[in-house]
């Protein structure tokens, strides 16, 4: 009697055992589809702040709509897939990260693409940034330096089926000329230094945009612009609406 | 057992300046000064757990001892073995909750270490009360010696070898407290120990305690680099170097370089101290036309404006700047770099590929801290150039907020103002953040010390420019003239740089290349060298008011009243606006007190029933509270206070902490005979003498002599700064002598009256000034940041003052004689 109802325990949690992948995976797609439109009304939100780097109130709605069907949680490790779409960094490993999704969302924004743009990508990292600028873009170049992270994110964006993205190992400093010029380049890896060959890879025209600061903390963005006369603007603007000093009082 | 407790003692406090060494280069954040402190709780821990468990303790005491001196050594290697394999990391914490986790499992492993340890002592004070001026001489010995000790071991031994070596002192320590007794088994585990004390360390697998790097800092990531490598390190207590030659992607590292560059640097080997702050070597064959991106600095700008000068680097490095002097054929260049095995490196190591830079004709290099190296010299330079000395990412993550900095005082700006000939240039570049603050600190700082110069118009000396990452302030001896600010337009101009300050400046000269949203370095410039410049730093969010060498916290830009709107940014993008420092000392603080005070109540409210209420343990409070904080921020003060004197931040601590400990440890061993004697005298002596109690002579030597230092060292130390190192320390050694020797004295003193009166309460009161001592250290940072160095030393005084006023009574006796 005992023994009967261990083996129908046993027989049930076999079943189980099959069926709760299954159905578990659709609930998670589920789950990330909501989450994921709760990560865009968070950025919708946030940009209401950053009005003095966008220029106006509101991303680009094609931006948000990409980032809003693009599986971020993918892009991040296996443990982290519960915080894919918190608005935070997630570290990567080898000591990088998949930036907060606000600041992608602004930088994409930034970058202005249009459907006949090359834009190149200096720093693949997870493929995120790349996933999100490839349905915006005519084509993407991108350079990781790490070749780990490079193999693993060209991997990603093939099995996904981004056919408009080229991933190599690389040099970021040279850029890539054989892809180029660019209407628009991205380095998304923290920067120390901004390499000049990069702007000569810029059309006319053409923008960079580079977050400066730490693995965990964009200190400000600085955009690049290649005017129509060959020579070089950059801004440096700050990701959110902030006063240094108080108003005097009245 | 006297050895015994020195050995244990020297192996904490060697433990204790070990972990912060391992911590720098492991982590490097404020996170590990917070772990650190926290774990020393474990002393008060350990009051609190004697103070419940003596009855037990005592009769087994030599046991007790053995097991927790030896539970120390191995603690002390197994926390830091565990503690690497904690995934924190301290970047993140802002952003994921659960990294508290982490910091919880750190401050439990390292807790372990010092509990043990500290049991060790307290034992021996509740079970021999009758020599607590002894036992409290070799602890205060064995912990200087250790100070000293471990400095000096880890410029020959690697830090995690270092580890080996202490935990085999700990376990040593229970062998020689076995060997001291008569009974045959405790010879047999003696002779255990002792063999375990050499074998056991021995045979820990290197890989169990091999530093493992943040995955974030520096030379992690360049090393994820394909083709770079490590070849070459060196270890010393001023840092753990590493060379990186990275062959497939150079390091092409120039800071401030102008996007305008066309370019490329040559090859460059990568520097790292403790993981991070890179500093390159660059590859010099003799062509100038290879070092042309120098040129394309912001820090290139006063060379633009002197023809050949003798410069002066403060922070040479690698370097980087003394190439930047040769390169703008600079007649006579002195390089003073702080770190000699770094000095080697240029010089011995790589000297083929470094060109032998630091032997050239031109090129003197000096192995000093830079402000004391100017403060004892008597020579002039047209140029003093201060170089970045951080690592762009360190400054961004305010890494350096809460270390103290001399650099960059008033009193160091004028140092440098009179060693520069008439017409000369300082020049300081630091790096850029946005909204300034640095760049701003560094223009009030240099007002500031031209008016105590007693010029007129310090406006017409300086000049501020920036690119797009890099800042460089330049302060002239004499006003700038119209070709120099022509030069310094022309400057920028070709190089897209700003202008952002020079006497006369119209606003829409400003902001042109590097466009932000507002013209905020302009304006803050403009603003602070105003009228209104009180009123602007009062309404600025970061902390702007210049840092002196009594307050010379340069890096702490942190206000208050920012910190709510800070937060609310966080999430929005704003995360790197927050600067950590601060209020990470303030947690710290916090945290540590509320659990000291949890320690020190817990065996009272445990042992309500056992131990006979009484009514002074109010005052042995007080009494022991004060003196912990007293002692610590006294000490801490005068290590500051000797720190540019000596010329070294390493060699003050070592010589000041160390002096203070032994000689306090001295006082203490001489106080039961000082007490003796001035009862003997009381009784034939006037009426001034009979109303002193014992413990009165010691505060009063303390107060007086303390406030006669604050008096009188600034002059002093004028006068002995031309001396040669070693008469200084010895001068040092001279001077805190006899405050320290009176220090040593309160402590005994009233715990022997305790030992005397309430035995039962001798651990508990160790406890607390054990707990008292963490608090001290921390609060003694956060007095200093506020008040000065020189106030924390009167707040000392008048705790020692309340410490003497509340123990005059005697007090009641419970428990019966001396703590057998």
């Amino acid at each position: 009697m005992l023994e009967d109802r261990w083996r129908r325990a046993l027989a049930l949690c076999a079943i189980l055992a099959v069926l709760l992948p299954g159905t578990g995976w659709a609930l998670d797609e589920d789950g990330h589809a909501a989450r994921r439109a709760d990560m865009i009304r968070v950025i919708e939100r946030y940009a209401f702040s950053a009005v003095k780097a966008l220029g106006r109130r509101r991303i680009d709605p094609r931006v948000l709509e990409v980032m809003g069907r693009t599986p971020r949680h993918l892009f991040v490790p296996e443990r982290l897939r519960g915080e894919a779409y918190d608005d935070r960094p997630l570290p990567i490993g080898y000591g990088q990260t998949i930036s907060q999704p606000f600041i992608v969302a602004l930088m994409t924004d930034l970058l202005a693409v249009g459907p006949e743009d090359v834009v190149l990508e200096v720093g693949t990292g997870s493929g995120y940034q790349a996933a999100v600028l490839a349905p915006l873009a005519r084509r993407v170049c991108s350079i990781e330096i790490i070749p780990e992270l490079a193999r693993s994110a060209g991997q990603r964006l093939e099995d996904l089926g981004h056919a408009g993205v080229d991933t190599r190992t690389g040099d970021g400093y040279y850029g890539w000329p054989e892809c180029g010029p660019y209407d628009g380049i991205v380095v998304t890896a923290a920067a120390s230094q901004v390499p000049p060959p990069l702007v000569g890879q810029l059309k006319p025209g053409g923008r960079m945009v580079i977050p400066v600061g730490g693995p965990f903390a964009t200190q400000w963005l600085m955009l690049v612009d290649k005017l129509a006369d060959g020579r070089v603007q950059t801004r440096q603007v700050l990701p959110v609406a902030f006063v240094p000093f108080t108003r005097r009082s009245p | 057992m006297l050895p015994a407790i020195s050995v244990v003692s020297a192996a904490i406090l060697a433990y204790e300046v070990l972990l912060m060494r391992l911590f720098a280069i492991v982590q490097w954040h404020h996170f590990a000064y917070m772990v650190i402190s926290i774990a020393l709780l474990g002393f008060g821990a350990s009051g609190s757990f004697l103070a419940l468990a003596q009855g037990w303790l005592k009769p087994r005491f030599v046991a007790a001892f053995a097991v927790n001196a030896a539970l120390f050594g191995v603690s002390a290697l197994a926390a830091f073995a565990l503690g690497e394999r904690v995934p924190f990391n301290a970047l993140e914490v802002l952003w994921n909750p659960g990294q508290l986790l982490h910091l919880l499992m750190l401050y439990l492993l390292f807790t372990v270490p010092f509990f043990c340890g500290a049991n060790c002592i307290g034992l021996a004070f509740a079970r021999y009360g009758e020599q607590i001026g002894r036992i409290y001489r070799y602890d205060l010995m064995g912990a200087g010696v250790g100070a000293l000790g471990i400095v000096a071991v880890l410029f020959f031994v690697p830090p995690s070898d270092c580890l080996r070596l202490i935990a085999g002192l700990g376990i040593a320590a229970g062998g020689l407290v076995c060997f001291a007794s008569n009974d045959v088994r405790r010879r047999f585990a003696a002779i255990g120990l002792l063999a375990a004390a050499v074998l056991l360390p021995a045979f820990v697998p290197q890989s169990w305690i091999a530093l493992r790097f943040s995955e974030y800092k520096g030379l992690s990531m360049a090393l994820q680099v394909p083709g770079a490598k490590v070849v070459g390190d060196s270890s010393s207590p001023l840092g753990l170097l590493t060379v990186v030659r990275s062959p497939t992607i150079p390091f092409r590292h120039a800071p401030g370089l102008s996007l305008d560059s066309a370019i490329e640097p040559p090859p460059q080997l990568g520097v790292f101290t403790d993981g991070d702050a890179l500093s390159v070597i660059t590859r010099y064959d003799g062509r100038l036309d290879a070092l042309g991106y120098l040129d394309h600095t912001t820090a290139a700008l006063p060379y633009h404006l002197l023809q050949g000068p003798s410069v002066l680097v403060l922070g040479a490095g690698g370097g980087g700047d003394v190439l930047q002097a040769i390169y703008h054929g600079a007649r006579r260049i002195d390089a003073v770099e702080i770190n000699p095995e770094l000095i080697a490196l240029v010089r011995r190591e790589h000297a083929a590929f470094a060109g032998g830079l630091y032997d050239l004709p031109e090129v003197t290099v000096h192995a000093a801290e830079a402000r004391s190296f100017v403060a004892r010299g008597q020579a002039l330079w047209d140029l003093i150039q201060v170089p970045l000395l951080d690592s762009f990412g360190a400054s961004v993550a305010g890494v350096y907020s809460l270390s103290e900095n001399y650099v960059y005082t008033v009193e160091a700006f004028r140092d440098y103002l009179r060693h520069l000939e008439a017409g000369g240039f300082l020049a300081i570049t630091r790096w850029l953040k946005l909204p300034p603050r640095d760049s701003l600190k560094l223009f009030a700082t240099a007002l500031a010390a031209l008016e105590r110069e007693g010029v007129a118009v310090p406006q017409e000396r300086l000049a501020l420019i920036r690119g797009w990452n890099t800042t460089t302030l330049l302060v002239k001896k004499g006003a700038l003239v119209a070709q120099e600010i022509d030069e310094i337009r022309r400057f920028t101009e070709q190089r897209s740089f700003d202008l952002a300050y020079y006497p006369g400046m119209r606003p829409d000269e400003a902001n042109r290349f590097n466009v932000l949203d507002a013209r905020h370095f302009f304006e803050g410039a403009a603003a602070l060298a105003g009228p209104r410049r009180a009123e602007f730093i009062e309404r600025y969010k970061f902390d702007l008011a210049v840092t002196r060498d009594d307050r010379p916290y340069f890096f702490d830009f942190f206000r208050w009243r920012a910190l709510p709107e800070f937060l609310e940014l966080r999430a929005q993008g704003g995360a790197a606006l927050l600067e950590w420092g601060y209020p990470i000392l303030f947690a710290t603080l916090v945290q540590a007190s509320a659990l000291g005070a949890v320690l020190i109540l817990l065996p009272l409210w445990l042992g309500r029933r056992k131990t006979v209420p009484h009514p002074d343990r109010a005052r042995i409070l007080v009494y022991f509270l004060t003196l912990g904080l007293a002692f610590l921020f006294v000490e801490i003060a005068f290590i500051q206070r000797f720190i540019v004197f000596l010329g070294h931040p390493l060699l003050a601590v070592a010589v000041v902490l160390s002096a203070f400990l032994v000689f306090a440890g001295l006082g203490s061993g001489a106080a039961p005979r000082f007490v003796r004697r001035l009862e003997r005298r009381r009784e034939t002596a006037g009426r001034l003498l009979s109303r002193l109690a014992p413990l009165d002579v010691p505060v009063l030597a303390i107060g007086a002599g303390a406030l006669l230092y604050l008096a009188l060292l600034p002059a002093l130390f004028d006068w002995m700064m031309p001396w040669p190192v070693a008469a200084r320390v010895v001068a040092s050694v001279a001077l805190i002598a006899p405050l320290a020797f009176f220090m040593g004295m309160p402590f005994p003193i009233g715990l022997s009256r305790v030992s005397e009166r309430v035995p039962a309460l001798v651990p508990w009161a160790w406890g607390v000034n054990g707990c008292a001592s963490v608090v001290s250290a921390i609060l003694a940072t956060i007095l200093a940041i506020h008040l000065g160095f020189t106030a924390v030393v009167g707040i000392a005084v008048v705790l020692y003052l309340a410490a003497a006023a509340v123990f005059r009574a005697p007090l009641a006796t419970v428990g019966g004689g001396a703590g057998r």
